[in-house]
């Protein structure tokens, strides 16, 4: 294949979130759809109002100890599950770090499946194992959260060089946060991906922070920049604007398939929340304010529901219904979590090894142990 | 039978794996062009294209994990490490994607895949390209280790790995790429993983290793039968995970006598797991301590006189059956 990209360069840009943005606002409500339709508009926002009550929901179940260990939230990012997963097929294919419950849910994963996951739950579309770091689902294609920072890019090389081997007409898209692209792994894949032009796209969600420290105190240059050495084209989206990142997440996947390689894409966003629940919102590495300032000006689900209204595409009693509607399927999530039964003990042997060889031993624990296991 | 060297076999197991199936493919440092760093890819790049066989960046942690991708979508990925000493830098996508992946994804997505190279030492290689990689990927459930010490193991194991459908680090030796052996002419010649080989049959003390050792330990039982008409007998355990552990303690209760041999370092080592399962399984049958021959507890010294100290060798081995025979 012709390489047309020795010289790759950065499309599109919003101003860094850490500036001013309250501008940026004012602009986009005039920019109108960013060419989506009104039906795709309106099922976007009822997508985002689905991940925040959901995510809500899991807050508070976390708060009252049905849900352990980490738990990551996405509130305040979830134009970034909605409006780079809705574009895509069924059969392309996703995978995420571990703030991935709505990238879950967009790809396909009933809310709750994901809900009895984080429960710990046999129903749980990781059979109670995974927990909220580790969702999969193979048949919707969702290849993992991953909770090694980094860990899930070459991965997703892998999987797109699976896709070139066998010449399909797919592709995958990668999440992962701000901090991974100081991970060797990411800068390992990138390059292969560029030098075997595999079929994917990689996504920064960037939201600033790595956990407690912003991304501008460890590094030089900006996340824009990361993969223009490995001759990636790069794009920059506003992901608070879910409109924006829809419309550029349709012309990537189909740049995509069409062969033109790999995309990196650095998209803009804010965590309304801590970095997971046992860390505080603000603190010593952001204000109060800065959240606050965030959440009344860049919050992904005002910002439509605002240019919906604009345009005539949305009234109050709308938005009432699809809100009562998300709250309604975050419930019932909640409630068929709550009632799931817990994974039998034999589950904990099993899966260990897709192929438990006829001879020799493979467990060494000398406990008792059901014979599926050995 | 045909007489080959322990890299041909190994060709022979790649060549024929990939001719039987279109899903296995070769990736790693200078597989394809240059015919594989010790040449046990040769030729395969003209038989099977560079869609198949793939020169990878030096990149182990990237292409390893490029390669747990792809065996997650189904493709059955040979990963070549030009030595696993540079595969530490690789073993988070080992540990934490590949020999995971199965049982977090509760047996949705597994990884049919091999990570392949030599482990151990070669000769004056000193510290960083001489060492052991068992231990580290033995110790973690998920993942199988395959150890061969012969051609036809050699051969037979590692067709055995490419179609068992876990991931499985196959561990071979530079020092074994030469070496000659019989390998059976069946087309389809496959050893099935956890079953270990009675290399020498023996009653009055049994050796018990893996891998490269393997020779080290005949050489040893040899000597032995010769000078003292001792009569050792040697068991090569082939696959660590699944590990035949029954062929193990069936030779220590007939011989009532055993010491471990291996190539790496002796704490919390192969020998370490294979004592602690004999004292639970034949303690009764046990007439002497356990003892393990292993590396010497430091890095691989350069200077040849040093590594000579350092390394596993027929001597010590000899003098370890002499101990716990009380002779």
């Amino acid at each position: 294949m012709e390489r047309g990209r020795s010289r790759a360069t950065v499309q599109g840009g919003c101003d860094d979130v850490t500036t001013d943005m309250a501008t940026e606002e004012e602009k986009s409500v005039t920019d109108g759809l960013h060419g989506v339709s009104p039906d795709t508009a309106r099922q976007l926002l009822r997508d985002m109002l689905l991940y925040r009550r959901f995510e809500e929901k899991a807050e508070e179940a976390y708060a009252i100890g049905k849900i352990g260990g980490f738990c990551h939230l996405h509130i305040g990012q979830e134009g970034v599950a909605a409006g780079c997963i809705a574009p895509l097929r069924e059969s392309d294919y996703a995978i995420s770090a571990y703030r991935e419950h709505t990238q879950a849910i967009a790809k396909g994963i009933e809310p709750r499946r994901v809900m009895a996951e984080l429960f710990g739950r046999a129903a749980g579309c990781s059979g109670g194992k995974g927990g909220s770091m580790h969702l999969f689902d193979i048949e919707k294609r969702f290849m993992g959260g991953h909770g090694i920072v980094g860990g899930q890019v070459p991965l997703a090389s892998g999987i797109a060089f699976s896709i070139r081997y066998r010449e399909l007409d797919e592709l995958v898209i990668c999440f992962m946060g701000d901090a991974a692209v100081n991970q060797g792994a990411f800068h390992e894949a990138m390059n292969m991906s560029a030098v075997w032009d595999l079929p994917a796209i990689y996504i920064v969600e960037n939201n600033a922070y790595g956990m407690g420290t912003a991304f501008t105190r460890v590094s030089r240059n900006p996340i824009e920049e990361k993969a223009l050495s490995y001759a990636i084209p790069t794009t920059v989206v506003n992901g608070q604007d879910v409109l924006e990142t829809y419309s550029t997440f349709t012309d990537l996947a189909e740049k995509v398939r069409d062969g033109e390689g790999p995309q990196f894409v650095d998209v803009r966003t804010y965590r309304f929340k801590g970095h997971s629940m046992s860390d505080p919102v603000s603190g010593t590495y952001r204000s109060k304010e800065e959240v606050e300032s965030r959440v009344e000006n860049q919050d992904p689900i005002a910002l439509l529901r605002e240019k919906l209204f604009d345009a005539d595409e949305l009234d109050q009693e709308m938005l009432e219904e699809f809100d009562a509607e998300a709250k309604e399927t975050a419930q019932e999530a909640f409630d068929f979590a709550d009632a799931a039964d817990a994974p039998e003990p034999d589950e904990l042997y099993r899966d260990v090894y897709a192929e438990l060889n006829p001879n020799g031993r493979l467990f060494f624990d000398g406990l008792d142990r059901p014979d599926f296991a050995r | 039978m045909a007489e080959m060297t322990y890299r041909q076999a190994l060709n022979e197991a790649l060549r024929e794996e990939m001719e039987r199936d279109g899903d296995v493919f070769l990736m790693g440092e200078e597989v394809a062009e240059y015919d594989g760093a010790y040449k046990v890819s040769k030729g395969l790049l003209d038989e099977f294209g560079e869609r198949r066989v793939v020169d990878s960046p030096i990149s182990e942690l990237g292409f390893a994990g490029l390669g747990v991708g792809a065996a997650m979508t189904g493709l059955r990925p040979v990963i070549e490490f030009m030595t696993f000493n540079f595969s530490i830098l690789a073993l988070d996508q080992v540990i934490n994607s590949a020999a995971k992946m199965h049982y977090m994804s509760n047996g949705q997505i597994g990884c049919p895949m091999v990570f392949r190279g030599p482990t151990g030492a070669a000769l004056q290689l000193s510290a960083q390209h001489s060492q052991a990689c068992e231990t580290w990927y033995v110790h973690s459930p998920g993942i199988k280790l395959v150890t061969p010490g012969t051609p036809a193991d050699a051969k037979g194991l590692l067709k055995a790995s490419i179609r068992d459908n876990d991931p499985v680090a196959f561990m071979e030796g530079e020092l074994l790429y030469n070496l000659k052996g019989e390998v059976p002419d069946d087309d389809d010649f496959v050893i099935p993983l956890g079953v270990a080989d009675v290399k020498k049959e023996g009653d009055d003390v049994t050796i018990i290793t893996h891998g490269k050792m393997v020779n080290v330990a005949m050489q040893a039982a040899q000597k032995m039968e010769k000078d003292d008409g001792v009569m050792a007998e040697v068991v090569d355990l082939r696959t660590l995970r699944p590990l035949d552990v029954d062929t193990v303690i069936e030779s220590v209760k007939k011989t009532n006598r055993a010491v471990y041999l291996e190539e790496g370092w002796n704490f919390l080592g192969v020998g370490a797991q294979i004592v602690s399962l004999i004292q639970e399984e034949a303690f009764d049958w046990l007439d002497a301590p356990l003892l393990r021959v292993t590396q010497a507890d430091v890095p691989m010294p350069y200077a040849k006189n040093l590594e000579n100290l350092a390394k596993p060798n027929a001597k010590r081995v000899i003098e370890a059956c002499n101990r716990v025979m009380y002779r």
